[in-house]
């Protein structure tokens, strides 16, 4: 038994799209960011199968600079959390809505 | 693909099964610790693609770092008290998220299966990358050859990231930047 790579593709394609259902759908900024995480985690993906496709190390590369960004993120990401709950004393994304009032 | 079906499935069934977990549980431990699994077994898929400095970072930065990064936030806003309960979203916005990603997800399907292989030219076969010195030294040869630019780059990035993650943490409300 042989897979396919567009067996592995659509296993990316899963991941990422759980990750946009929890980023449309939970509340928690905490698990809006974990869900970034996992899209992120589903394009790195992609790109190694690729990589592994075409015998070229760009997919590779382009991975390296993804984590990259990605750890630079969450690290701002958080900062901007602590930020967010030393002003609200809330975690909640509902509750960001000084500019309505 | 010359990969074995039954660590990928294995793999993908678990990377499946725990992000559906860090969607939907409701405690934001849980959810972290389900990512750190499902990191795990992305790094499992990685070294079977061969691509094992990427299999490497994936656990040292993610598994590592930005995981322990998130479990500290998680612990510093001090999970118990009753602000940390947030409200879930209504069904008709999750019915039409569960939607829309349930389509776009079928259409992503429908054009990968459909699609032709892309054509290959052959310039880093893996008999290739194991008499160049395997997967690791390839990459950090092109990493210090052709993608030095970027590499310089990326420590600017890191710089303005820790300067500003810090700055933002700090300030306090009010205006006052006193300690």
């Amino acid at each position: 038994m042989r897979i396919e790579p567009w067996v592995v593709l659509s296993f990316c394609s899963i991941i990422f799209f759980t990750g946009l259902f929890g980023l449309i759908v939970r509340r928690n900024i905490l698990v809006i960011l974990m869900c970034i995480e996992l899209m992120l985690n589903a394009v790195n993906l992609t790109f190694v199968t690729f990589s592994n496709l075409l015998h070229d190390m760009t997919g590779q590369m382009a991975v390296f600079f993804i984590i990259t960004v990605a750890a630079a993120e969450s690290a701002v990401g958080l900062g901007l959390v602590i930020a967010m709950f030393r002003t609200l004393r809330s975690v909640d994304t509902d509750s960001i809505q000084l500019l309505r009032e | 693909m010359d990969i074995s079906p039954l660590f990928f499935y294995l793999f993908a069934g678990l990377a499946v099964g725990f992000s559906f977990l860090v969607v939907l549980k409701k405690n934001p431990v849980a959810s972290a610790f389900s990512l750190v699994m499902v990191f795990f077994a992305f790094a499992g898929i990685y070294a079977l693609l061969e691509a094992h400095l990427v299999a490497a970072l994936q656990i040292l930065v993610y598994a590592g770092a930005i995981m322990v990064l998130f479990v500290f936030v998680i612990m510093l806003l001090n999970a118990d008290v009753p602000s940390f309960d947030v409200g879930r979203s209504t069904l008709k916005i999750r019915l039409g998220a569960a939607f829309l990603c349930l389509i776009l997800f079928c259409i992503f399907v429908c054009v990968l299966k459909d699609s032709p292989l892309p054509i290959s030219d052959k310039t880093f076969t893996p008999e290739k990358i194991a008499a160049q010195g395997g997967n690791t030294q390839v990459i950090s040869e092109l990493l210090f050859s052709e993608y030095i630019l970027p590499f310089e780059l990326t420590s600017l990035l890191l710089l303005t990231g820790i300067v500003g993650s810090v700055a933002i943490a700090k300030r306090k409300l009010g205006g006052s930047n006193a300690n």
